[in-house]
């Protein structure tokens, strides 16, 4: 068990800024993240765009952004716990028991969502028949490439994922490659190496299809693939990957008893506070009258919230406002040396 | 200003003025339309504004710019009429354009 002044769910922007101001005030906090790495939206959907309204910097892309976070929180060893998402919660007297889907256990006064969208799930077939396969021969990522040692594969998919496991499995598996068009928006050197494999007979494409149905009896046997007119191709398969990207999910938030408009979360704007005491919403996933989808507000959002989690961490304090410039407290926090 | 006919999975119709300006996608979110979620507010980043085209106006709107039809590879049951609604900016023009809703965005 972990205990904690604050826990923070998601590594995007708001939550690591939520992050530094509660160790500019001597909080100490730890964050929960389903992604593998730090930097949410600003890491999976636009590592390489270019971002032109943080205040203060005219130009960064997302990744460069959240290296800057990362760089700017170094100072309070915040613990991160990347790959998890936070499951169930539950009050324990005073504080907040939180369990992870990985079975991490988290105590605490404060829980801060800063949660963007939801958690990223992988985007599955729209097919109701492939769900009876799901995990099982119906995959959506690939953990160990060894289970389709000379199977037949079906993989559906334009993206670098889809035609890096063509061009990965067709090495030792039958592989049919599928794609809703014509374009591959993959890397062209990949999409050079597909079609040259094709030409080889190495693989199978088969474009302008998508996905109509998954046969099998208990085992997979077959997907049927439909063009835009509606005629459709039975494939014979073991296996069945669709590389789709990525969706953005609310998942197990929605079953904390919060009050939930549109997929997000009302909050006071004094403090960011939920209607559950002690678990505030920051970022995209809070709403209030005026509220933007602005990373700058996020970061509004969290210097807040930081002061709200203050009185539920620190009960018998009062908590002082100084200036990072001026204080040696926070200069010290922040492993400042002082003459 | 633009009357534009949102169609739901279920068959119910709205019929909204939308500014011009204004995105098909705002036009529905702004009017509580269900079945647009726009997640990413219109960065053209989620696919989940998608939309698909009554056929005889797919044509007339303003070409997809790139990295639409990739974000439409990741959509719900993407379709040769689909776009992303946060991609079609409402002018005069496309007063009684249609659009069906997908059955989900997700």
């Amino acid at each position: 068990m972990i205990k904690t002044d604050v826990l923070i769910i998601g590594a995007g922007p708001t939550g690591l800024f939520c992050a530094h101001q509660l160790g500019i005030i001597g909080l100490k906090c730890e964050i929960v993240d389903n992604l593998d790495k730090i930097g949410g939206q600003c890491i999976e959907l636009y590592p390489d765009k270019p971002i032109y309204d943080i205040p203060a910097i005219p130009k960064c892309t997302g990744e460069e952004l959240t290296n800057s976070l990362i760089e700017q929180i170094k100072p309070f060893n915040i613990n991160f716990h990347l790959s998890d998402r936070v499951q169930e919660i539950q009050k324990e007297n005073e504080n907040w028991r939180v369990k992870t889907l990985k079975g991490k256990e988290f105590s605490t006064p404060n829980i801060v969502i800063a949660g963007g969208v939801g958690s990223f799930e992988p985007r599955k077939f729209p097919t109701k028949s492939a769900e009876k396969f799901d995990g099982k021969s119906v995959l959506y990522s690939i953990k160990d490439k060894t289970i389709f040692k000379d199977k037949s594969v079906a993989i559906f998919g334009g993206g670098d994922s889809a035609l890096d496991w063509a061009i990965e499995l067709s090495k030792s598996s039958k592989v049919t490659l599928i794609h809703r068009r014509d374009e591959f928006r993959g890397a062209q050197s990949s999409v050079d190496k597909v079609k040259k494999l094709q030409k080889s007979n190495k693989l199978d494409i088969f474009t302008k299809y998508s996905i109509k149905d998954v046969k099998g009896n208990g085992k997979l046997e077959s997907v049927e693939i439909k063009d835009d007119d509606g005629n459709s191709k039975l494939i014979s398969t073991d296996y069945v990957l669709g590389f789709f990207g990525l969706i953005m999910q609310l998942g197990p938030i929605l079953d904390w008893g919060l009050n939930i408009d549109k997929k997000t979360i009302p909050v006071n704007t004094e403090t960011f506070e939920t209607n559950k005491q002690g678990i505030f919403a920051i970022g995209d996933i809070c709403t209030y009258p005026g509220k933007l989808k602005l990373i700058l507000s996020g970061f509004h959002e969290g210097a807040l919230a930081a002061r709200g989690c203050f009185k539920y961490a620190r009960p018998d304090e009062k908590l002082r406002f100084e200036f990072t410039t001026t204080s040696k407290a926070v200069q010290n926090r922040l492993g400042l040396k002082n003459d | 200003m633009a009357k534009i006919t949102y169609i739901e999975h279920g068959g119910q119709k709205h019929e909204i003025d939308v500014a011009n300006g204004l995105t098909v996608m705002e036009g529905a979110v702004q009017n509580d339309i269900p079945g647009i979620d726009a997640d990413c507010g219109g960065g053209m980043s989620c696919a989940t504004c998608h939309v698909y085209v009554k056929e005889d106006w797919f044509p007339k709107l303003p070409n997809k710019e790139t990295g639409e039809d990739d974000m439409l590879d990741q959509a719900y049951e993407p379709k040769a009429n689909s776009r992303l609604s946060c991609q079609i900016i409402v002018s005069d023009e496309l007063n009684g354009l249609v659009v069906h809703l997908p059955e989900k965005q997700a």
